[in-house]
């Protein structure tokens, strides 16, 4: 069975929380708040004022540029505000705050339930709509689909990679559309093919989802999805990175920033990626809402919802059962690569795929100690980088030699903290440094430029 | 002994035949230096701090003697009249500037600005700046972790553990700028030395709306207005919500301080000046909120008295 070349670690997977939950639709929230920044690049810009009447799917942001998203209103009602309000980390981001009034839709959208798998539409039309829809990349890195799709001159793909794998731990969005979704998702798949122009498109699933694997197959064989294989792979943590999976998949290796996997012939889109350009291109639905897990060994309940972007975090838990008594650390997203929420009136956002409550041991850092010079961390990089190193560098301030040691090639996945016998913040500190650089770099290529 | 002598006689041929080549080398590849370069060292502290703009003092005390006009050229530590006397030593203008001092612009006591969550990540600013605002709810605050400290070479920065927040000796402060690059909110402003130390600011960098900062602190600016009015030098500016008293304009004359309704403005080893009976404008503020600012400002003069 195949999988990463290097590094990687095995995390407990915890999957057994909320795997077996069906998904559920969340009633539509009283108010949303949708923050103007749901994707990399520039923000959105809002083209609606306070006291306007929004229908749902109804353009609110539009896209600032090329690597940008349009974002849609996801529920009808009238705009309250457009303002600064806290995001998850407490920053201040501008975002459309919407009452709602009944739910009433945009003309154009298609709500019929029935499957509709035909597309003639040409690659153009079809990036066209992603575009349109505002596809951000699902997974958590919120990357413009559009952007993805549109291959550049002189490039050619020559496979596309569904990534099904959701090694995370904890979270089940991604297995239960699989699972629930999967004839949209399969479609999504075919018109994606289309969009990049590959004959060949392979759903990589890691093997701790067997029924997925197994699912997903037999639909493939029943309903004649051409071109379109599932790959199974060995359990192995963060084999969801983009550049992880087109190693485990096709065995090529993406070349370091800005190198982008197209250079090796491969398009990566998520899942629930998949179901959004299904739904965009075949039923003119905008990305207003998203599969998102809520779950945590100390919840009340745990939960696979289908919520409309904007709901309030908050909301979300009180529907879990609230948060648990004590201090508890809130994630938007997995232990692994989820980032902290301090402030559970944030809405949810593109990139969620699901929320994460840990409490007592499993939240507790470790204290401290001194650097053993063990390597655990070097055999644990997947991008084959030494972060006891790169930490130490950044520490240091030692920014060229960090750059000369590759920092910006990681990938933030976490498994050298995770290893670390000494409980040593490796990451927190990789992080600096790597964003240190980059912007180093920027500036030295203005001023080449210039 | 035969080879004995043979050795000793092979090496001393060998040395004075490369003494000869060193010599012709030496005279060949000599590099000219100013000796006055040696000496500039000598003059200046040798903190090799880089607050001149140098990479250490060597870098500075060459390019004093390379350039004609030394006039942009200061080295903070040393101060004024070590510059004058190095300027003399060269026979060049001397560079006139005011002495500075670095100060900490957040007055966010943990008693002002309560804690809201607990971090318990890498002890340090610039990597709890990455991942969200602080662990008070203010986006501007002081994140009390130290990077400032650690960057200071001179001892002049230390952590109030009651305050959580950064004082500054301004004795030892050389206005070196260290902790200036340091802060990755960006909280520290040299600011003109005042004789006795003294001093008039501004405590706070939120640019958030008044309604947002007294949310989640009690120390902030709210962008009032009320000391842009009361200033008679035209010293405070309030941009985005924030005032700020510029040191080249103010003339201590703390008028500001009295107005202020949050004691965002701080006083530092002054009296304040004694409350007029001024019926409208009293009224009208908060009468909680004054005597809090007082006991503040009184303990901020004791040590100085002492």
């Amino acid at each position: 069975m195949r999988t990463f070349p290097i590094g990687g670690i095995h995390p407990s997977d915890n999957k057994e929380w909320s795997k077996d939950r069906a998904i559920e639709v969340l009633a539509l929230p009283n108010e949303v708040k949708v923050p103007m920044i749901q994707h990399i690049g520039a923000p959105s810009t809002p083209i609606v004022q306070k006291g306007d009447k929004v229908l749902t799917g109804q353009l609110i942001g539009q896209a600032a540029g090329f690597v940008s998203a349009n974002i849609h209103s996801p529920i009808s009602g009238t705009v309250t505000s457009v303002d600064a309000y806290p995001n998850g980390q407490g920053q201040r981001r501008i975002m459309v705050v919407i009452k709602r009034e009944g739910d009433e839709w945009m003309e154009d959208i298609d709500l019929t339930p029935e499957l509709k798998r035909e597309c003639s539409l040409s690659a153009e039309e079809i990036i066209a709509k992603v575009r349109n829809a505002g596809i951000v990349g699902l997974g958590g890195a919120q990357f413009p689909t559009h952007v993805k799709l549109s291959v550049p001159d002189g490039q050619k793909a020559e496979v596309l990679i569904i990534n099904g794998v959701e090694c995370e731990p904890y979270l089940t969005s991604d297995y239960r559309n699989m699972m629930e979704r999967a004839e949209m998702m399969l479609t999504g798949v075919e018109i994606l093919m289309r969009a990049v122009k590959v004959e060949r498109a392979v759903i990589g699933v890691e093997n701790n989802k067997p029924d997925a694997i197994a699912h997903l197959r037999d639909l493939i064989a029943r309903n004649n999805y051409k071109g379109i294989e599932v790959m199974p792979l060995k359990l192995r943590y963060p084999q969801g990175g983009e550049k992880q999976l087109i190693a485990a998949v096709t065995g090529r290796q993406v070349a370091p920033p800005p190198a982008l996997p197209i250079s090796v012939g491969a398009v990566v889109c998520n899942v629930s990626t998949a179901i959004a350009v299904y739904e965009a291109v075949q039923k003119n639905k905008p990305l207003i809402e998203r599969v998102v897990t809520i779950t945590g060994k100390t919840l009340g309940s745990t939960h696979n919802f289908l919520a409309r972007m904007g709901t309030c975090v908050g909301e979300i838990i009180d529907l879990a059962g609230g948060l648990p008594e004590g201090d508890v650390k809130l994630l938007n997203g997995g232990p692994m690569m989820g980032r902290a929420v301090v402030d559970i009136t944030a809405p949810l956002i593109k990139g969620c795929s699901g929320i994460t409550v840990l409490a007592g041991k499993e939240a507790a850092r470790g204290t401290e100690l001194a650097c053993i010079k063990c390597g655990k961390c070097v055999s644990a990089c997947p991008m084959g980088l030494e972060p006891y190193l790169l930490s130490k560098l950044a520490k240091l301030q030692k920014w060229d030699m960090a750059e000369q040691h590759n920092t910006i090639d990681c990938i933030e996945c976490g498994c050298c903290s995770y290893t670390c016998p000494s409980y040593l913040p490796l990451l927190d500190y990789i992080r600096i440094g790597k964003q240190t650089v980059m912007t180093n770099i920027r500036a030295r290529a203005n001023a080449n430029k210039k | 002994m035969n080879s004995l002598v043979l050795t000793v006689l092979t090496l001393s041929v060998l040395g004075v035949l490369l003494a000869v080549v060193l010599y012709f080398v030496a005279q060949k590849f000599k590099v000219e230096e100013d000796p006055r370069i040696d000496d500039v060292e000598k003059m200046l502290p040798g903190a090799n701090c880089g607050g001149c703009g140098f990479a250490g003092c060597r870098a500075m005390s060459e390019a004093l003697v390379s350039r004609d006009n030394i006039g942009s050229l200061f080295c903070p530590v040393a101060g004024g009249e070590v510059m004058k006397s190095i300027a003399d030593f060269l026979g060049k203008a001397a560079p006139e500037k005011s002495p500075m001092v670095a100060t900490m612009r957040c007055g966010g006591t943990c008693e002002k600005r309560p804690k809201v969550n607990h971090y318990d990540g890498a002890l340090n600013c610039a990597v709890v700046n990455t991942f969200y605002v602080g662990e008070s709810g203010c986006a501007f605050g002081c994140i009390g972790y130290g990077d400032c400290v650690h960057a200071c070479k001179f001892g002049a920065l230390s952590l109030n553990p009651e305050t959580g927040l950064v004082e500054v000796d301004a004795d030892k402060c050389t206005a070196c700028g260290a902790c200036v690059k340091a802060c990755p909110k960006g909280l520290f402003e040299l600011r003109k030395k005042w004789p006795k130390n003294r001093a008039i600011y501004v405590a706070c960098r939120s640019k958030n709306r008044g309604a947002v900062v007294s949310k989640v602190c009690k120390a902030g600016c709210i962008g009032c207005g009320k000391c842009q009015k009361v200033c008679a030098f035209g010293a405070i500016t309030i941009d985005s919500h924030l005032a700020y008293i510029d040191p080249e304009k103010c003339k201590l004359c703390r008028k500001c301080v009295n107005e202020c309704p949050t004691g965002a403005i701080h006083i530092v080893n002054m009296e304040r000046l004694p409350k007029e009976p001024k019926a409208p404008a009293t009224k009208a503020e908060p009468k909680a909120a004054t005597p809090n600012v007082a006991t503040k400002v009184e303990n901020k003069v004791e040590p100085a008295n002492k």
